[in-house]
């Protein structure tokens, strides 16, 4: 079967367990998710599943070419499409078929995968966690990186230092979160801590693909 | 109704008593010990509630030993058995933080008269 679900981040609270401890959950909408193409490894190289996230309502306007795209699926119109690697023992999948949230289970294990929040053009100690000088006491010195480099040699300053940019609404995948419940009739799933990107946020939520160690221990 | 109050109505217990600060509460909590469970009564003054759907939490007081004891408390944990409220104080204010400062006969509360709340 397709181990991987389109979701959009609802958004987190809190949840107790059984022994009493209060975790951080999030709560996504996942699925449901229509196949909207098939590509099969004799013809494309690869066995995959093209997934259609359904919302209602769906998408205002649509390209012609979209258009056809999902009308050969049989499927309306969606906002958000992703390709998902099928295993190779779950290929009897066909355009058409329906990816419901009841494939995960609670206990389990998934990756999230988004875009995450931007930060537009962010400085030293927010994008890399830099310490920065002191506030008071008479330092001159607060939010300025220091010294990128020596001088005369080599003269330039090396490739990959650390500096200020652009941080955020970039891919990120999130490993291992456990799944704290899943709401069948809600298209809802709960996981254990956050995912990347704002509320709303558009989300490949998949099967772990590597269980750490850690994360089979505390299961 | 959202997925996400929904899920948060879940986690709160519907069976709590009407409880506000001044009282004096019996908190019944579960304990682990091993692979035993006893329960363990708290008894103190309700100094605070903090009112936020399942995140809600409550502190009771009481003196231990001659020592000021605060305790927190999420309100819909499962470790919570039972809250009892076994006597009401009259009190002019939500948090009372005041009662830290006091000891003895001026930490005491007066009881609240039936036909008025609090």
């Amino acid at each position: 079967m397709v181990n991987a679900i389109l979701g959009k981040k609802i958004g987190m609270t809190q949840m107790f367990q059984a022994n009493g401890d209060l975790v951080p959950a999030t709560v996504l909408k996942a699925g449901p998710c229509v196949v909207i193409q098939r590509k099969r490894a004799d013809k494309d190289g690869y066995e995959a599943v093209q997934l259609a996230l359904v919302e209602v309502p769906g998408p205002k306007r649509v390209t012609k070419a979209m258009e056809g795209h999902f009308k050969r699926a049989g499927a309306n119109p969606a906002r958000f499409l992703r390709e998902v690697r099928l295993t190779p023992d779950g290929t009897d999948v066909k355009v058409g078929d329906k990816v419901l949230v009841d494939e995960f289970k609670v206990g389990e294990y998934v990756d999230a995968i988004g875009i995450s929040k931007g930060h537009g053009f962010a400085g030293f100690h927010k994008r890399h966690h830099f310490g920065g000088g002191a506030a008071s006491h008479g330092s001159m010195f607060h939010r300025a990186p220091g010294s990128i480099g020596a001088s005369a040699f080599p003269s330039r300053v090396l490739k990959g230092m650390l500096a200020a940019g652009h941080m955020g609404v970039q891919r990120v995948t999130v490993r291992n979160l456990r799944v704290l419940k899943v709401l069948a009739e809600d298209h809802t799933l709960i996981v254990e801590g956050s995912v990347p990107g704002a509320e709303g946020s558009y989300l490949v939520i998949r099967k772990a693909k590597a269980v750490s160690r850690q994360a089979a221990h505390g299961a | 109704m959202t997925v996400l109050e929904k899920v948060e109505q879940e986690q709160c217990k519907k069976d709590l008593p009407e409880m506000n600060p001044g009282d004096t509460v019996r908190v019944h909590v579960k304990i682990k010990e091993g692979d035993k469970e006893r329960i363990q009564i708290f008894e103190g003054t309700l100094i605070r509630l903090r009112r936020g759907g399942s995140h809600s939490t409550f502190t009771v007081r009481k003196i231990s030993f001659g020592h000021g004891v605060e305790r927190i408390f999420p309100l819909h944990s499962p470790l919570i058995e039972k809250i009892e409220v076994t006597r009401s104080g009259r009190v002019r204010r939500a948090k009372l933080y005041y009662l830290r400062g006091l000891k003895g006969k001026a930490a005491r509360l007066r009881e609240a008269r039936s036909d008025q709340e609090g």
